[in-house]
């Protein structure tokens, strides 16, 4: 396939960034999207240019790290998958694909395409966790039953990988349905209803600290949320909040 | 210089025991005046980080990505084994601890491995007070399956995504604590030498990948969390940036590795499709719990389905080869990583293949899905289900099970694996050597320790299934926070260590003019390229068949490469700034000097165990035969002359006093 990719490059925060055009030949429908830009990247370096800065890691679509704005979709139109298991059988011969870095006031870019998503890692400092400290003594493991609904949707909520596409795709920038995920899934088990009142309240003040915007519902995050995320977490984390705001 | 292992006196249930209750303590008040330095946030480091901070030690903490919870711990698919015997079938700690040593075919030091087994069932009940969501049974109870090289089921698992939820688990353990301020987190860091004063770690030398600037850290004890190092060969299932440099530098400052040669080709991943590929995807151990692995019996078939000219759908049962149920009728699909491999390996080589390049085997849900159909039309009342509500339904279940796996493979090979085969090959996925580390998980350099994967101790020549995990949560919540304690007893009076010494300043400008000289080379070939070729090298030499020709070869061309990576790559950019390549190149390098190292063990270790296999050295069937007489020992690199061909062979005697030495059989 021969393609034309419009990619966004921007030296550093302060730079105002522009897009440029790559004519690119020879893509293999077998290839993964990141796969066509290493290819890229070899032949920048080669005539001497500067290779495109992307963020990736596992290429198998759990690290979370890749993060691409595809066509203007985050991780690109393929539906469940992240950037880097989206595959070039996915686009047509002589395709012009624009590619962007996610966009948020929360996610400054640092270059090219890569973002900085450490406002996520202080969301989850904030309050994502059960206090319990490392002991060769807690409790059985089965001492307490789960019944297996709940485990199962407690697990589904915990299957976010923190990969921010929800918050590139939202309209607002908004972070919901990351921190819903991680508020259900501990209110959802024995373990973390403990503390999930000022769970819900913390990590809610500091996600509007960091700057991410509210919630209108428009779902487009479960739609783009490469691992399915439920926009019902977004409905228990606002049931959670309003509860734990008139009791505590 | 004699290797100490540091093993406690008397029997071995009792040694952990024995040595928790006697080991020094370092009082609250002097731990905080204490500082530990973790690299890596995978399991092991983000649980060594997060629990040696609990007990009031200051700890530093670096990983290369963008956050800790990117570490490549967090794409373990399987499982974790522990020694509940929930399931009633027979399982102890004794069990655990004997098949581990049997599967490691009898190179892994006994001590080691059964304190492992023994805290194993304190990992499952930290990550269930932490709320790891693990799979669980309709009265409520934990769920268990069966993986490789073992009779009894006790691996518990979340789904195929077992690594990220023990990960998620450790890493909201860390967050905690960077939280209240014990834990002060340097992400997009990576350490590029560690720092030696008077023989001991005392601190490290680590780049800011976005400023590009090189950073002194000091601390009283530094632990090695970096995981393996199986991106030598370009291709594995590992991650992008999983590399060997930390475990490299610390190698050349004075730290002896084990058993370098001893990797872990995976047997069921996707195969090669071709030379654009990054990497390999891993499909997971459990799918042998339910896939039947064949080839067509006859090579005229294999053809024919290589040619596209037949289905594997249409091949009849009698023109299968279940070869791993007809060779290894007692474990069946379920034997260890290093047979499978092997065995793909041979009936492809024989020319059974099945994909275009005749490097593949089916790995097929059929009956599964079959079996699991008639279940659960038992279960819904359904007495005369026709084949197509069988399948709907076993379908069905397949996807409860395996769904994220088959999600997987259909979006990378384009292809429905609940209606024809998936097509698997092995693949590069686990080093089971490492840093070598003594009892309590030090190195050779005093206060530097190995955690996980880094280091050699647990896995022998093969690890099982399912217990990567265990080993890196066990060394991090559990056996660290003993050991470490036990050395730094002995530091509550040293103060601060100070970072403009002498040992700094040399340290800081050795790595300043390792990166200078990777720019200075001006050459006209991109690192990747030099990686590939030394992956190329190292898979066709020093892989799943090894001879000594071939090593000796490899050897002299991994020579010749670097001399000429140091004279053309071609790194754009300067030192200041994010520069990628420049990162890249610096990683590459130390795979090459390591790259060496590993063929010349291989070739020394004049016998075939495990994943070690010498063509060489095998019986008349094809199984690895074993030297007991002359290689029950641990192969110790000590590193000279900044040369890896230089390198002196040390060796740790094993003992196997509760376990009998036998060839390891799973006929």
């Amino acid at each position: 396939m021969n393609l034309t990719l419009q990619i966004w490059r921007q030296n550093g925060p302060q730079d105002a960034g522009r897009t440029v055009t790559y004519p690119v030949s020879n893509v293999s429908p077998d290839m993964s999207f990141l796969e066509m830009i290493d290819e890229l990247n070899i032949d920048l370096i080669k005539k001497g240019e500067e290779p495109i800065a992307f963020d990736h890691d596992c290429r198998e679509g759990i690290c979370g790290m890749c993060s691409m704005f595809i066509n203007g979709e985050a991780h690109g139109p393929d539906r469940g998958v992240t950037t880097c298991q989206l595959h070039m059988r996915t686009f047509k011969d002589g395709d012009t694909i624009t590619v962007e870095p996610w966009r948020a006031k929360a996610f400054p870019v640092i270059k090219d395409l890569m973002v900085d998503r450490s406002a996520f890692d202080r969301v989850i400092q904030a309050g994502g966790y059960i206090s319990v400290n490392t002991s060769g003594n807690t409790l059985d493991a089965n001492a307490i039953l789960v019944p297996k609904a709940d485990a199962d949707a407690a697990f589904d909520a915990a299957t976010c990988i923190g990969c921010g596409a929800c918050v590139a795709t939202c309209k607002n920038a908004s972070a919901m349905l990351f921190v819903s995920a991680k508020v259900s899934q501990l209110a959802l088990l024995p373990q973390g209803k403990v503390e999930a009142a000022e769970r819900v309240q913390n990590m809610v003040r500091q996600m509007d600290l960091e700057g991410f915007g509210n919630c209108t519902n428009t779902g487009a995050c479960e739609v783009e949320c490469p691992k399915g995320i439920s926009l019902e977490n977004i409905a228990r984390m606002n049931r959670e909040f309003l509860s734990a705001s008139l009791t505590h | 210089m004699k290797l100490d292992a540091r093993i406690p006196e008397g029997p071995i249930a009792d040694k952990w025991t024995e040595y928790k209750g006697h080991v020094p303590l370092v009082s609250p008040a002097n731990k905080r005046r204490i500082d530990v330095i973790v690299v890596g946030t995978g399991l092991a480091g983000s649980s060594a980080a997060a629990s040696l901070a609990e007990l009031g030690y200051n700890v530093k903490a670096f990983c290369f990505q963008d956050s800790p919870r990117r570490a490549h711990s967090i794409a373990a698919q399987g499982g974790i084994n522990a020694a509940k015997n929930y399931q009633n079938d027979g399982d102890s700690v004794f069990r655990l601890f004997y098949d581990t040593v049997k599967g490691g075919d009898y190179r892994s030091r006994e001590a080691n491995v059964h304190r492992l087994a023994e805290v194993s069932t304190s990992i499952i009940d930290q990550c269930v007070a932490q709320g790891v969501p693990f799979a669980r049974d309709y009265g409520g109870q934990l769920d268990n399956r069966s993986f490789g090289g073992v009779q009894v089921s006790r691996t518990f698992y979340a789904k195929g995504q077992t690594g990220q939820q023990l990960l998620l688990g450790a890493y909201s353990a860390l967050s905690r604590q960077i939280a209240n301020g014990r834990v002060k987190m340097y992400h997009r860091h990576e350490m590029v030498d560690v720092v030696t004063v008077d023989g001991k770690a005392r601190g490290i030398i680590a780049k800011n990948i976005v400023t590009g600037k090189l950073e002194r850290h000091s601390a009283h004890a530094v632990l090695l969390c970096t995981g393996g190092y199986g991106n030598v060969f370009f291709l594995s299932t590992n991650a992008m940036g999983s590399n060997v440099t930390a475990a490299w530098r610390a190698h050349k400052k004075g730290a002896f590795f084990g058993n370098p040669c001893f990797t872990q080709i995976h047997p069921t991943c996707i195969p090669v499709s071709g030379e654009h590929q990054s990497k390999l995807t891993l499909m997971s151990e459990s799918l042998r719990n339910d896939g039947r692995i064949w080839v067509p019996l006859h090579k005229e078939d294999a053809q024919a389905i290589r040619e596209g000219r037949l289905k594997a759908t249409d091949l009849p049962e009698e023109k299968r080869d279940y070869y791993l149920e007809r060779r290894y009728p007692a474990f069946g699909n379920l034997v260890p990583r290093d047979v499978a491999s092997r065995a793909a390996k041979e009936r492809c080589d024989e020319g059974h293949g099945v994909n275009a390049t005749g490097e593949a085997v089916y790995l097929d849900f059929a009956s599964a899905i079959e079996r699991y159909g008639k279940e659960q039309a038992n279960l819904k009342g359904l007495h005369n289900p026709t084949q197509e509500q069988i399948i709907d339904l076993g379908t069905q279940a397949v996807e409860a099970k395996y769904g994220n796996l088959f999600q997987m493979y259909e979006k990378i090979t384009d292809d429905n694996p609940y209606r024809t085969p998936m097509m698997i090959y092995p693949a590069v996925h686990y080093t089971m050597g490492g840093l070598w580390v003594d009892y309590n998980l030090m190195t050779t350099v005093p206060g530097l320790f190995a955690l996980g994967e880094a280091n050699f101790s647990d896995h022998g020549a093969n690890r099982l299934g399912a217990s990567a995990l265990m080993q890196g949560l066990a060394d991090g919540y559990f056996v660290a926070p003993y050991t470490v304690g036990d050395y730094l007893s002995n530091d509550i009076r040293t103060g601060t260590i100070p970072t403009d010494s002498p040992e700094f300043d040399a340290a800081e400008k050795a790595a300043e003019e390792r990166q200078q000289a990777f720019l200075d080379a001006k050459g006209t070939t991109p690192v990747d390229v030099f990686h590939r070729k030394l992956g190329k090298i190292m898979w066709d030499e020093c892989g799943m068949a090894r001879s000594a020709e071939g090593l000796k070869k490899a050897i002299a061309d991994i020579r010749a490469l670097r001399e000429e990576f140091y004279k053309d790559v071609r790194v754009p950019g300067q030192r200041e700034g994010l520069n990628i390549e420049l990162d890249k190149a610096a990683r590459v390098a130390d795979f090459m000097e390591l790259g060496e190292l590993m063929c010349l063990d291989a070739l020394t270790r004049e016998e075939s165990c495990g994943g070690h296999f010498r063509t060489e050295y095998q019986s008349e069937d094809g199984e690895a035969l074993r030297d007991d007489a002359k290689f029950t020992h641990v192969a110790v690199w000590e590193h000279q002359d900044g040369d890896p061909g230089k390198s002196v062979r040390h060796q740790e005697e094993l003992n196997y006093e509760n376990v009998k030495l036998i060839t390891r059989s799973y006929k």
